[in-house]
């Protein structure tokens, strides 16, 4: 039965990684807010610390590589979605709305 | 089929498997289709904790638990705190805006996963190495995080100082004293 060697494949990790990275995209391109284009960020970056994972396990000679990038990528995306979340607050206060068609003070 | 304890713990790990994939692709489903934003969030929390399962089957635990604290336990828990902040919510619009921004961002997003997906089944990928300098448990990863990637690390650690002061300096600009 193939359903039972699922998770010592290479191939499966990467396929949810890239499904993931498609949902992403999706969320990023559909929100109209700056929460919900947030939220399908993390999702890319999860996609991508995936392919890293499953990389490191399955093919490099070191397995501590995978493990150290996605340690990293968490941190980034922790220091990323503080930031995005203050300057949210900030927009909030002075526009009353975070919808991105209302940010246009800048439109030439 | 017989059941003997091998192949029955086979069998558990692959049902365990195959739940933690249906979690993460309903989740991160759920996070970007759904409605209102507290939604989101949920799905999001939700598909984070299918990866850490996920990454317990690839050996690394200490990942599996460092997803669930800072992503579940931090970063959607912030998500939702600056929700409640800000009162954000998305205002509903017209029935064929949402159906043609629905379906232009399936075209899009299709546009990235098929030919990520083809290139997966048919690339055949350099063998595995044969040598493995360290079975990468959690000794050798932190080994690893104060050796050959201590200069990285500690570049992490200033930013994360550095986003912690940016983030009080965005968010507190622009408050009135009394309100």
């Amino acid at each position: 039965m193939n359903f039972i060697h699922w998770s010592e494949q290479l191939n499966v990790y990467l396929m949810i990684g890239a499904l993931l990275f498609a949902i992403g995209i999706f969320g990023f391109l559909r929100h109209r807010t700056l929460v919900g284009m947030l939220i399908s960020g993390e999702l890319i970056l999860a996609g991508a610390s995936l392919n890293f994972m499953a990389f490191g396990h399955f093919r490099a000679a070191d397995p501590v590589t995978g493990q150290a990038f996605t340690l990293f990528i968490i941190g980034i995306a922790a220091a990323e979605a503080a930031i995005a979340l203050s300057i949210m607050i900030a927009v909030y206060r002075n526009y009353r709305s975070i919808e991105t068609r209302d940010l246009k003070e800048m439109e030439g | 089929m017989t059941f003997t304890p091998d192949t029955l713990y086979a069998l558990i790990a692959a049902v365990l498997f195959a739940g933690f994939v249906a979690v993460i692709l309903l989740g991160a489903v759920v996070a970007v289709a759904a409605r209102s934003l507290v939604r989101n969030v949920t799905g999001l929390a939700l598909s984070f904790l299918g990866l850490a399962g996920l990454y317990y089957f690839l050996h690394s635990p200490f990942l599996a638990l460092m997803q669930i604290l800072i992503y579940v336990g931090a970063i959607c828990v912030t998500i939702m705190f600056a929700m409640m902040l800000a009162e954000l919510h998305e205002e509903s619009r017209s029935w064929l805006m949402t159906v043609l921004a629905g379906v232009g961002s399936f075209v899009a997003a299709s546009a990235f996963a098929i030919p990520l997906i083809l290139m997966v089944r048919r690339s055949s990928w350099m063998p595995a190495s044969s040598v493995q300098t360290n079975p990468g448990t959690i000794e050798d990863l932190g080994r690893a995080l104060l050796t050959r990637y201590g200069f990285a690390f500690e570049l992490i650690s200033v930013v994360l100082l550095l986003a912690i002061l940016g983030a009080l300096a965005v968010a507190r600009s622009g408050r009135k004293p009394n309100s």
